[in-house]
């Protein structure tokens, strides 16, 4: 049975795409067939990070208003055989997604997908509670700054409200995704600390992803992270956050740390 | 980073704007309202097979690739030796 992952935040610009696409491609790699969806119809980007946007044919839009079945809307990846990407449409706006659509859509994916990752939109509109309405689990993408942890606060509340899960009295699996982790500026004492994101938002943590020019690079070449320098310290956090997704145990490194008797003494002194 | 690629490194600069290049020339024509060429074309050629025999939307393949000079469209459309064949109208 396919498990229903949604990946948000509220927040815009923390890493959602990025995230949606180094998680699905570190999924597939385990064998299991994915499929990742963009949900961001007017401004769909996860094409353009997963390398497909030249052969987006159907879109998310077409298949829930019956101008194309899904499988020909499925997008297969030329790196992984077991990946594929539903687009979002770029001409219509989010009012063009419908509950029952949405829901048609899911229920066909599940029957033939092992994990379907949905990439939401920011905000807390249309586009973001149907991203979220069908999903087990939730992934809150989070930076280690104020503004950031306020909007995963809200988006958690919706994710206990606004869900199928939440209607039908279940409990949604939460997980944090702190996403451009500074190490130096976190010795330096300048960030908020991993705990304290921890202790605010009291939702258990899937990985820390530190801040890295490799995700710019993987952005820019059109791979996800996880399939562009596997020995990059960002895809080794994300390959990790899957394997933590998939129910595996490996205990949550936080960057930096290694080296972090001579650092914390220059932070100190620093502070 | 293997030494490779270290020694490879020109930046990812110039492939992100390459990309971004042939992606915006296809994606401003569609804004306006109308589709590009290639959608357009797709759309007329399942239209005019469609007129003749009835497709089964399960058994056609589209595939597109938006290139920078050229851009190639792949239609394939299973049609059975017994299609029924649609009387014009």
């Amino acid at each position: 049975m396919a498990k229903v992952i949604v990946v948000t935040s509220g927040k815009g610009g923390v890493g959602k795409t990025t995230s949606t696409a180094a998680l699905g491609a570190a999924l597939a790699q385990r064998g299991e067939k994915t499929v990742v969806i963009d949900f961001d119809v007017g401004l769909r980007n996860l094409d353009l990070v997963m390398g497909a946007e030249r052969r987006v044919v159907y879109d998310l839009v077409n298949v829930i208003q019956g101008d194309a079945k899904l499988p020909q809307a499925l997008i297969r990846d030329k790196r992984v055989e077991t990946l594929f990407l539903l687009p979002a449409s770029q001409t219509r706006d989010k009012d063009a997604l419908t509950t029952e659509g949405v829901e048609t859509v899911m229920e066909t994916l599940k029957r033939h997908f092992d994990w379907i990752i949905c990439d939401s939109p920011a905000g807390i509109e249309r586009g973001a509670t149907l991203a979220m309405r069908h999903a087990d689990a939730a992934v809150i993408v989070t930076n280690p700054e104020v503004s950031s942890v306020r909007d995963s606060d809200r988006i958690i509340g919706l994710l206990d409200s606004k869900t199928l899960k939440a209607e039908n009295g279940e409990r949604m699996e939460k997980h944090l995704l702190l996403t451009r982790y500074d190490p130096v500026r976190a010795a330096r004492g300048d960030m908020l600390k991993v705990d304290d994101v921890l202790e605010i938002l009291s939702i258990p943590l899937l990985g820390i992803i530190p801040e890295s020019m490799e995700v710019l690079r993987a952005s820019n070449l059109g791979t996800p992270v996880t399939l562009a320098d596997k020995s990059s310290a960002p895809a080794l956090a994300y390959e990790q956050a899957a394997r933590r997704l998939a129910g595996e145990i490996i205990p949550v490194t936080i960057p930096g740390e290694r080296r972090s008797i001579l650092a914390k003494m220059f932070g100190r002194r620093a502070a | 980073m293997s030494l490779f690629t270290f020694f490879n490194r020109k930046g990812s600069a110039p492939a992100a704007r390459e990309r971004l290049q042939i992606l915006l020339a296809h994606e401003r024509v569609n804004i306006g309202g109308q589709s590009d060429l290639v959608t357009l074309l797709r759309e007329e050629i399942l239209a005019v097979v469609a007129k003749h025999v009835t497709i089964d939307p399960e058994k056609v393949t589209v595939t597109m690739d938006r290139g920078d000079n050229v851009s190639t469209l792949e239609v394939d459309i299973e049609i059975p030796l017994h299609a029924e064949k649609k009387k014009a109208a």
